[in-house]
């Protein structure tokens, strides 16, 4: 069994970790949820330039006054820094497909050893739709997925191969969960980080998917870093 | 629609007239940005259904085109995220509703296509998922590519922020998304708009929607959505 952990701490953990990955000038895209949060955690000093597919990019922190004609893709109302512009969708999605984002966070319901992602329906249950996220994924030049260990219910979400339907094939580059952080290293799933509070044995009996440990294991990197500006 | 220089301004109520039951119709529109409220509330009011609507998302269940789903007057969606809107899960689980979704990038640039006059376009995203499925896949330059093709509507609704009287348009923040692309893809184009100017009052270069493809135009209404986004 993993620790229970609440889920305040959840959510900054996680995203206090991949907000570490970014350097400056990188263009990231958030998805919604846990890694909408990620932009509260960027170190002092570096800038990162935020696109939302809506049709923003340069995106900052709310105003002052909020302006409903100005909104991130999850409905959070946003303002744009200086510098920023908006655009309409074939724009944004180009911009996406095209490359010229550096890096895309998202959730996953699961991901796979092969890098296999699976986040926008549950046949016969929910077909939210897949939105922005498959052009994202293919489009991004690094692939993050911020998501649980395992289900509320306890059930593993890193297997050896995805059930639900593909988001997009041999996409992931890191999985930043609670407890544990995987890197895809030389086409090979990696164990990279863990947390302080469990072992590479819990780890591995949470974790069906085939994956590599790092020598030497690391530290999980962040849990006490937190930007308060 | 007979094409004239100067547009008629008119109601809402006017306007939706020319949305038959039966006829595919555009909505433009990301999450609760940038979408025509006042035409959709009219056109709810005009009781018009069997309707398909080409739209991103189906925005919530009690908020604009929304509507048109929860009060059953639509055969059919297709959209790329219906996640916020529970009545469109349902109704599609329950047999009741057409459903069609394609990734975001995908679904605007299907639109773009049949505006801008191509067959159709190649894209990587959702190679190797359930949206190849019927789809011809093409490998170019050792890369796979499914081939997607046009889409066009009967209608676009589109929300902009101002007009001229010659129909053209500019947008504003985010609320521009698809309505510039939706409004190169229908047979008749009606743009909701915060204001009208006169001829020459806007600036050409920032001018983003261009008159001629703009057939009827509408100031928008006082809803609490219409009046703040």
């Amino acid at each position: 069994m993993l620790p229970e952990l609440d889920e305040q701490t959840i959510r900054e953990r996680i995203a206090g970790r991949i907000a570490l990955e970014f350097s400056e000038g990188d263009v990231v895209n958030l998805g919604i949820g846990i890694p909408t949060l990620v932009s509260d955690y960027i170190p002092q000093g570096i800038n990162i330039i935020f696109q939302a597919e809506n049709g923003a990019i340069g995106v900052g922190p709310p105003p002052a006054v909020p302006d409903l004609k100005c909104i991130g893709a999850g409905g959070r109302i946003i303002s744009l820094l200086p510098g920023g512009s908006f655009f309409a969708s074939d724009t944004s999605f180009g911009l996406i497909r095209g490359g010229h984002v550096d890096a895309t966070v998202l959730g996953a319901l699961e991901v796979d050893e092969e890098g296999n992602l699976a986040n926008w329906m549950v046949p016969g249950k929910s077909v939210p739709g897949m939105g922005g996220a498959m052009d994202l994924v293919v489009g991004a030049k690094r692939v993050y997925v911020a998501t649980t260990h395992v289900t509320k219910k306890g059930g593993a979400k890193i297997l050896r191969k995805c059930k639900l339907p593909l988001t997009a094939v041999g996409v992931v580059d890191m999985i930043v969960t609670e407890f544990a952080v995987f890197e895809m290293r030389d086409g090979r799933l990696t164990l990279t980080e863990i947390a302080p509070e469990v072992t590479p044995e819990m780890i591995r009996e949470n974790t069906p998917a085939d994956y590599a440990t790092a020598e030497p294991l690391g530290a999980y990197k962040g849990i006490e870093v937190k930007n308060d500006g | 629609m007979k094409k004239s220089i100067v547009k008629q301004v008119v109601s809402a109520a006017e306007a939706v007239k020319h949305v038959k039951k039966g006829d595919t119709v555009m909505i433009g529109g990301f999450n609760y940005g940038g979408i025509p409220y006042t035409l959709v509330d009219a056109l709810l009011e005009q009781g018009t259904d069997e309707l398909t609507i080409i739209a991103n998302d189906t925005a919530y269940a009690d908020v604009g085109h929304g509507k048109l789903v929860t009060q059953g007057r639509c055969k059919k969606v297709v959209a790329s995220h219906v996640g916020l809107n529970k009545k469109t899960g349902e109704f599609y689980h329950a047999g009741k509703l057409e459903l069609e979704l394609f990734p975001q990038g995908t679904f605007v640039e299907k639109i773009r296509a049949a505006g801008f006059g191509l067959g159709g376009f190649l894209t990587p995203t959702g190679v190797g998922t359930v949206v190849e499925d019927g789809k011809q896949v093409l490998e170019v330059g050792g890369k796979k590519y499914i081939l997607e093709l046009p889409m066009k509507a009967d209608v676009a609704l589109v929300r902009a922020y101002k007009a001229d009287r010659s129909g053209n348009l500019i947008y504003r923040g985010t609320s521009r998304n698809f309505n510039p692309v939706m409004a190169t893809a229908a047979e008749i184009v009606i743009a909701e708009v915060d204001s009208v100017v006169d001829i020459g009052e806007l600036d050409p270069d920032a001018i983003v929607t261009q008159g001629i493809l703009v057939d009827l135009l509408v100031v928008k209404g006082g809803s609490y959505y219409a009046s703040r986004t």
